[in-house]
């Protein structure tokens, strides 16, 4: 859905735009949201995404979506300026404060470009229009004989051109053309998309000019660190700031009140030291004596916790997919295979810790934050302080990683109450420690999988049962089953066994749980390809050729939709050619079966459709005398649909291969009575330099295909095929992430 | 009172004479392209040079700052056109950015001693710095071009 209106004489653009500017503000939707918006009837005032051309040729595009290293500042203005045909080199990017007439802002379930891509040519190209009839008026030619090269409209036959800051003046004054007027560029023409170009940011990062959260100041700042309760849940009983008052530096604390179930993403609650500096405040932190109330969590030991998710596993379950019957096919008393997966909880660790500074004055809330979604920011404030949602401003900074953790605002709702408090801004600073245990964590979870073995070694009954606390449990205390975690490659498997039961079972929440980069696609495809994988050894097969038979022949997998689903669906079809595709790049660019594995040396596969992104990895590891573990080698192919930005994707699936050898390897978070037990890179272990795969090659599949997800599909993959290659080399199946809890000699 | 210098200019501090050099960098003289990431040398994202050497500025205290010069990312050059900093844009290492200020003055630091590194001294010397991104092979990579074009 798409409205576009021509603002260029509007008063209250003043701000942001010189007079003359040519302004065009679209009201923008995700797709899902279309039919809603058309009854909502015409849009009459949305001051929502923007595209400016001054008269000085400058060329303005409002970026509504957070940037967090997955590119979308750049990628979504660049497909504007490319059907606009404007010259990047005068584009600046304004970055969106949070408003709901931007539709949805929540940079996550990489849908950036899926979900906008659209628009953007849309809006870009209804500028370029306007703009050729600008100058054919001014030249009084017609608008066919007229056509564009970056940032001019050039009439040919009299060698004429006018710049776009020219024409601006006289395009403002237009009416915006219909939707059936406006042609957009065929693929062939596009001069920004598809091609390497570089982030919008990237001199700004190279010369520490860029602005983070953890950069955001504003003036008359405190800053203030927060003690939060060690359990979930846990309230103050008393504490004692005395020695905390006389660090040097340290002005004050302020205790903020616990949530109220479901915790969301209001603050945990604790107490606060203000200072000077952000170091005064970690150091008053330290000297702090507080005492804590019960919480119920405090019983929540995460390896005694394991052997009921285990058990639970091993119970029937939901079930969310069926098709045949597998019961009936066991039941025939053939050859069975089962095996039973666990991973752990995981902390994003991004780079950046959670910070933010926000100030409150007369019911009003001014925040600058690096958030995944500045809509909830505004109504965390909203709901925590009682003032209203629009009365909260969000400005969003760059963030220093994100990877899920930061869609959840809480630390710029403790920023926003502690301004309330006392009176000036309030830059709230997570340290280390912090933000690895107080995480909203990736789920623990207990997988347990089951098949029947035809004569030909393909499963004629493949049953799986997954198990964790789910993500409802952070907006609903009662939550015990998945929900959307089930479409993250768990009701979908695009194998072709003619039984098929896939379930899940319940599972309560001790800590908060929240989506970490591919999210339930984690532990779900680390058991489905694993267990892949331990059928073709059981078979002794060869493990591609293997996977391709599951796989089986070119085909739509039928699936249950919901009605929400089914644009989704007619769009992006479950493929198994395009999943099959991936398999044979990846076999082929690795030399799969031309090395042989063993003796400490192997090749792993998996192949994982998340985010509507179809991605094969093949893993090659080399195992030492000692049992240490290289990964000299990873091949993905990769098939998004229609790629923006080419060397930003491969950038994206090289680190993906990074991010899914720290959770294989080494990652894990633990609980003891309640404590999360890690807290910082000493034992919340990341891969280096060293240890990450030392080469990933990307292999792009170039397609026409409507664009999919990017920034987290590359992760899924990599862990199961990881253990694969573990398997080849040296005999081990390892059943249980990271790689660090089994001796592998 | 303790004298040092920042980017070459002189510089004087009497507070707290424990605080790291991090946080005087960060909250009091305002060169915030040092980045905070653990506070206890373990990632590598506030790394500066203290005497052309890289420190982790976490680590560093301000009494142990006394009498030397301390260059920031800020010092490199403000328009990138340290052949590091090129590099590192010919190869568009960065995802999210955070880190690779620290990645650079670690590079620069390390290029200044070994002009012509192979993998496996990189890999030494940058194994302090962590990315979360994963750009560590586009890093490798940029090092070795770096090293091409100041030699
Ligand atoms: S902040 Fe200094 S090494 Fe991490
Ligand atoms: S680029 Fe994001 S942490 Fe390195």
């Amino acid at each position: 859905m798409i409205n576009i209106q021509n603002f260029s004489r509007r008063k209250f653009l003043k701000r942001a735009f010189a007079a003359g500017t040519f302004v065009l503000g679209a009201r923008l939707l995700p797709e899902p949201l279309w039919a809603d918006a058309s009854s909502a009837g015409p849009v009459v005032f949305q001051p929502d995404i923007f595209l400016g051309i001054a008269s000085d040729g400058t060329i303005t595009i409002v970026a509504h979506r957070s940037e967090m290293g997955c590119g979308s500042r750049t990628a979504l203005p660049l497909v504007v300026a490319d059907e606009l045909d404007a010259d990047w080199s005068k584009v600046k990017i304004d970055q969106a404060i949070g408003d709901p007439r931007y539709g949805e802002q929540d940079t996550d379930g990489s849908h950036s470009v899926r979900s906008f891509f659209d628009q953007m040519r849309q809006i870009g190209a209804t500028g370029r229009v306007m703009l050729i009839t600008a100058a054919a008026r001014q030249w009084g030619v017609s608008e066919k004989e007229c056509s564009t090269e970056p940032g001019f409209v050039v009439h040919k036959a009299s060698a004429r051109k006018l710049s776009y800051g020219e024409l601006a003046a006289a395009a403002a004054t237009l009416p915006v053309p219909r939707k059936e007027d406006v042609l957009l560029k065929n693929r062939s023409q596009w001069r920004y998309i598809g091609k390497d170009n570089a982030l919008f940011d990237l001199p700004d990062i190279v010369t520490g000019h860029a602005t983070f959260g953890m950069d955001a100041k504003m003036p008359g700042m405190v800053y203030a660190s927060i003690e939060h309760p060690p359990v979930l849940g846990q309230k103050i009983k008393s504490y004692d700031d005395k020695e905390a008052l006389k660090v040097r530096g340290v002005k004050q604390t302020l205790t903020i009140n616990a949530f109220k179930p479901p915790h969301q993403f209001q603050p945990l609650g604790g107490v606060a030291v203000i200072a000077d500096n952000t170091w005064a405040a970690f150091q008053g932190r330290k000297a702090l004596k507080i005492d804590w109330d019960a919480s119920p969590n405090s019983v929540y030991n995460s390896g005694q916790f394991r052997k009921t998710l285990e058990s639970t596993a091993r119970q029937p379950g939901k079930v969310v997919r069926n098709v045949g019957d597998v019961d009936a096919e066991f039941a025939k008393g053939g050859k069975i295979v089962e095996a039973g997966y666990y991973t752990p909880h995981l902390a994003h660790a991004s780079m950046e810790p959670p910070v933010a500074v926000a100030e409150y004055r007369d019911g009003k809330v001014l925040a600058w934050a690096p958030t995944q979604n500045p809509q909830a920011v505004q109504e965390t404030i909203a709901g925590v302080l009682g003032v209203k949602k629009e009365d909260v401003t969000c400005h969003v900074t760059l963030l220093g990683g994100g990877f899920g953790r930061k869609s959840k605002p809480d630390q710029v709702a403790e920023a926003a109450v502690l301004s309330k408090q006392l009176g000036k801004p309030v830059k709230v600073v997570w340290s280390r420690e912090d933000d690895i245990q107080f995480d909203f964590f990736h789920s623990v979870a207990a997988m347990y999988l089951k098949a029947a073995i035809g004569p030909n070694g393909k499963p004629t009954a493949w049953l799986q049962r997954t198990v964790y606390p789910p993500i409802g449990s952070t907006f609903d205390v009662n939550a015990k089953y998945a929900d959307d975690e089930m479409g993250l490659g768990w009701n979908n498997l695009p194998f072709d066994i003619p039984n098929h039961r896939a379930e899940n079972g319940p599972a309560d929440a001790h800590v908060r749980i929240g989506w970490l980069r591919s999210v339930a696609n984690i532990y779900h495809a680390f058991a489905i390809h694993s267990f892949a994988d331990e059928l073709a050894n059981a078979a002794n097969r060869d493990s591609v050729q293997y996977l391709l038979e599951l796989i089986g022949p070119p085909r739509i997998v039928p699936l249950q939709y919901t009605p929400e689903e089914q644009d989704e669906a007619k769009r992006y079809p479950l493929d198994t050619a395009r999943l099959r595709h991936v398999v044979e790049i990846v076999a082929e660019k690795s030399g799969w079966g031309k090395h042989p594995s063993g003796n400490g040396h192997g090749f792993g596969i998996a192949a994982h459709r998340s985010f509507l992104t179809y991605v094969a990895s093949v893993v090659e590891v080399e195992v030492d005398g000692k049992g240490q573990v290289q990964i000299p080698n990873v091949w993905t192919a990769v098939d998004a649909g229609t790629i923006v930005a080419p060397d930003n994707v491969r950038n994206q699936f090289e680190g993906a291969a990074s991010f899914g050898a720290s959770l294989a390897l080494l990652s894990e978070i633990t609980v003891t009575n309640g404590v999360v037990n890690q807290s910082n890179f000493s034992d919340y272990e990341l891969v280096r330099m060293g240890s990450a795969p030392k080469h990933t090659s990307v292999y792009v599949v170039e397609s026409d295909a409507p664009p999919a997800g990017v920034g987290e599909p590359g992760v899924p993959p990599f862990a199961p095929a990881f253990y694969n290659a573990i398997r080849a080399a040296t005999g081990k199946r390892i059943r249980e992430m990271p790689l660090s809890k089994t001796k592998l000699l | 009172m303790i004298r040092f210098k920042v980017n070459r200019t002189e510089r004087t501090y009497d507070g707290d004479p424990e605080m790291p050099l991090l946080w005087y960098l960060r909250d009091i003289a305002g060169f915030t392209g040092t980045k905070f990431g653990c506070g206890i040398s373990l990632c590598g994202a506030c790394t500066v040079h203290q005497n052309g050497d890289a420190v982790r500025s976490c680590s560093v205290s301000m009494k142990e700052v006394n009498g030397t010069s301390i260059t920031t990312i800020e010092g490199i050059s403000a328009n990138g056109l340290h052949p590091v900093q090129k590099a590192w844009m010919e190869i568009k290492v960065p995802q999210c950015g955070y880190c690779q200020t620290g990645q650079i003055m670690q590079a620069i630091a390390f290029l200044n001693q070994n002009h012509n590194p192979n993998d496996q001294e990189i890999e030494q010397a940058m194994s302090g710095n962590l990315c979360r991104c994963g750009t560590y092979q586009r890093i490798r990579a940029a090092i070795h071009q770096a090293a091409k074009e100041l030699a």
